[in-house]
């Protein structure tokens, strides 16, 4: 083969993911170019223009004018709150992982693996749809806890302002600990089953094994977990919030997308919006790396 | 070789034959218990509101239906369908799925292989514009404006489009193709194949176990998509099952205004167990909206599996 031939030829296999590469272009890299809302008073349908053209107005507003403040620090407690708890049960899905492990019924354990992996393949909407069902004035929970005489009125769990950050953190731990276990499963799966046998040998019990060979055989991939959970900490997404919230709860469930959501679609805030989603993006790459450096550090690789 | 067999089955047996001390069986016992309880946690929601569904919708209304189903009847699957934009969302729900599907699928592949191909001009820095995506995202507002400028509001392809690459899957396919061994292509080419020659008829067959991965993540992706309806669909011909369902729970007066629509003057003589509620819709909507998902969940778990275990593989 000639050389230009083989340039074309090289250059042939580029034309072939071209199209592919200008759709990641549009979809992924040209919406970065609307960042620059976030320096102007963008109101749609008016087109950007010098006049509208407004500097750091927005991210001054948000430690100078006290409304925004005040709101921001709310926010800003929503999404601490919900994903500090998520972090410090972080271990759950692990402990899961570990005790059905234990179980010796094969049949049992897959039925258990199985049915407590499905929800983690259901929308929010559904989950949503889920809780209002069971949690209703009529519905399961009230029904049972009335007929033993425990309440005498029903409890509305989901219009209320109580313990939301808790109530968010068991749907969402309905929803992914039996997925996030099968990594811990696979991981127990892989200890040397030698190990285990010679504990056994010398007499060690079964929380001892747990103890001492177990867990610490799978605690590289709850760190690596940990890491994500710290990487993502100001991303918890807004399809949960969205779909619970209502007026009741307004106050505790809008975490940072959420509100982003809500303070360009709601009331129409766009500037703002990119103003506030620049830092988040800002402060999550920042993270990211940092996590990363600190994996490194302490394992030797990283996980992006 | 019998003696080997032998040896074997004394191992094996061996671990069982350790007495399990007293506070290892209760260990055990609280284990059964706890797990049924994770069990039960999991799958009776599913199961009151399926009950729920083909009970009597007076007495479910009511909050009576909670162990068994009563006075079953299953009018409440036939009424839905009639209800006026269900069946249309379930056309765009299936579509969307049907069609985000095959392109994943296609893009995660082909782009996976041709990200292999060591001939190809400047393949790494494309790569890693590509694989880039993955850790940032422009905002909310940037990405309508972009989806707004390109004519893609209450459009069928704002499903598809914005989701036809993902740099996740295709790098599970890359990391599959580099695995295959690299002697296939070159025999193929000795041959006189090109590089889409190979691509289809010899790394298709190959990478299908992969690809079985990624089209199962994908359309439960679609299936469950909500979030872009929300935002750029305001069209109710357009409108997805997921948001449909979202409506119904949360507007108990669109929810009436069907009611009146559906039922009319030919359902007064209809027994009363019968009439649709708001109770009984959203739960009828709910069982068919979580129904593909639980029929296929079972019988694809282990391509699921798979895909956790390569993604933790690469984390």
């Amino acid at each position: 083969m000639n050389k230009s031939k083989k340039k074309w030829r090289s250059f042939q296999e580029f034309l072939y993911i071209l199209p592919f590469i200008i759709l990641v272009l549009v979809f992924s890299y040209y919406p970065l170019y609307g960042w620059v809302y976030a320096f102007f008073d963008y109101k749609p349908p008016k087109p950007l223009s010098k006049e509208l053209f407004v500097g750091l107005k927005w991210f001054k507003s948000m430690v100078e004018n006290p409304v925004k403040v005040k709101q921001l620090l709310g926010v800003l407690r929503n999404t601490f709150a919900i994903s500090g708890i998520s972090l410090l049960f972080s271990w759950f899905p692990m402990i899961f992982a570990v005790f059905l492990n234990e179980i010796k019924c094969v049949p049992f354990k897959k039925f258990v693996q199985t049915v407590t992996t499905i929800p983690n393949f259901i929308s929010w909407v559904l989950v949503y749809s889920i809780a209002y069902s069971v949690l209703s004035s009529t519905g399961v929970v009230n029904t049972i806890l009335t007929n033993l005489g425990v309440i005498d009125k029903p409890i509305l769990f989901l219009q209320s302002a109580e313990h939301v950050y808790f109530k968010q953190w068991l749907w969402l731990t309905w929803k992914n600990a039996g997925w996030a276990a099968i990594m811990y499963i696979a991981a127990i799966t892989g200890i040397d089953e030698e190990l285990m046998e010679a504990a056994r040998v010398d007499g060690a019990n079964r929380m001892q094994i747990i103890r001492h060979i177990t867990i610490p055989s799978i605690l590289p991939t709850y760190f690596v977990i940990v890491m994500l959970n710290l990487a993502n900490f100001l991303t918890n997404g807004m399809e949960q919030f969205y779909v619970f919230a209502n007026s009741f709860n307004k106050e505790y469930i809008q975490v940072l997308d959420l509100y982003v959501y809500n303070l360009a679609m709601g009331s129409g805030g766009y500037s703002l919006s990119v103003a506030i989603s620049i830092l988040k993006t800002l402060v999550s790459v920042v993270l990211l790396t940092a996590t990363n450096k600190f994996s490194k550090l302490v394992r030797g690789e990283g996980f992006i | 070789m019998g003696f080997r067999k032998k040896d074997e089955e004394e191992y094996k047996s061996s671990g069982v034959h350790y007495k399990q001390s007293f506070g290892d069986r209760i260990i055990s016992i609280i284990t059964y218990i706890v797990y049924s309880i994770f069990a039960f946690v999991c799958v009776y929601p599913f199961y009151y509101i399926f009950i729920n569904s083909i009970s009597s919708n007076q007495l479910s209304e009511r909050g009576k239906v909670i162990f068994i189903p009563l006075e079953v009847h299953f009018s409440n699957y036939a009424s839905v369908m009639k209800i006026d934009g269900l069946f249309q969302a379930a056309k765009v729900s299936l579509g969307r799925t049907l069609v985000g599907t095959a392109i994943a699928v296609f893009t995660s592949a082909f782009l996976g292989y041709m990200f292999t191909r060591e001939s190809m001009w400047a393949r790494k820095f494309w790569f890693r514009v590509v694989a880039a995506t993955m850790y940032f995202n422009a905002g909310i507002i940037p990405l309508y404006i972009t989806i707004t400028n390109l004519h893609l509001l209450n459009n069928f392809w704002v499903y598809v489009l914005p989701m036809a690459i993902s740099p996740f899957y295709l790098i599970l396919c890359k990391t599959f193709v580099e695995s295959v061994p690299k002697e296939l292509q070159d025999a193929a080419m000795i041959d006189g194949a090109g590089t889409l020659r190979i691509f289809f008829s010899i790394m298709i067959p190959v990478i299908k176990p992969i690809l079985a991965t990624v089209a199962i993540f994908t359309a439960v992706n679609q299936w469950n998509a909500f979030q872009d309806t929300l935002l750029y669909i305001t069209d109710k011909k357009l409108y997805t099952l997921q948001f449909v369902l979202y409506q119904y729970i949360n507007q108990a007066s669109s929810i009436k205004a069907l009611l009146n629509g559906s039922s009319g003057s030919a359902n007064i003589a209809a027994s009363m167990a019968k009439m649709q509620t708001a109770t009984s819709i959203r739960m009828t909507v709910t069982i068919v909206v979580v129904a593909p998902i639980l029929l296929v969940y079972p019988f694809f778990q282990r391509y699921f599996t798979k895909g956790i275990m390569i993604g933790a593989v690469k984390g």
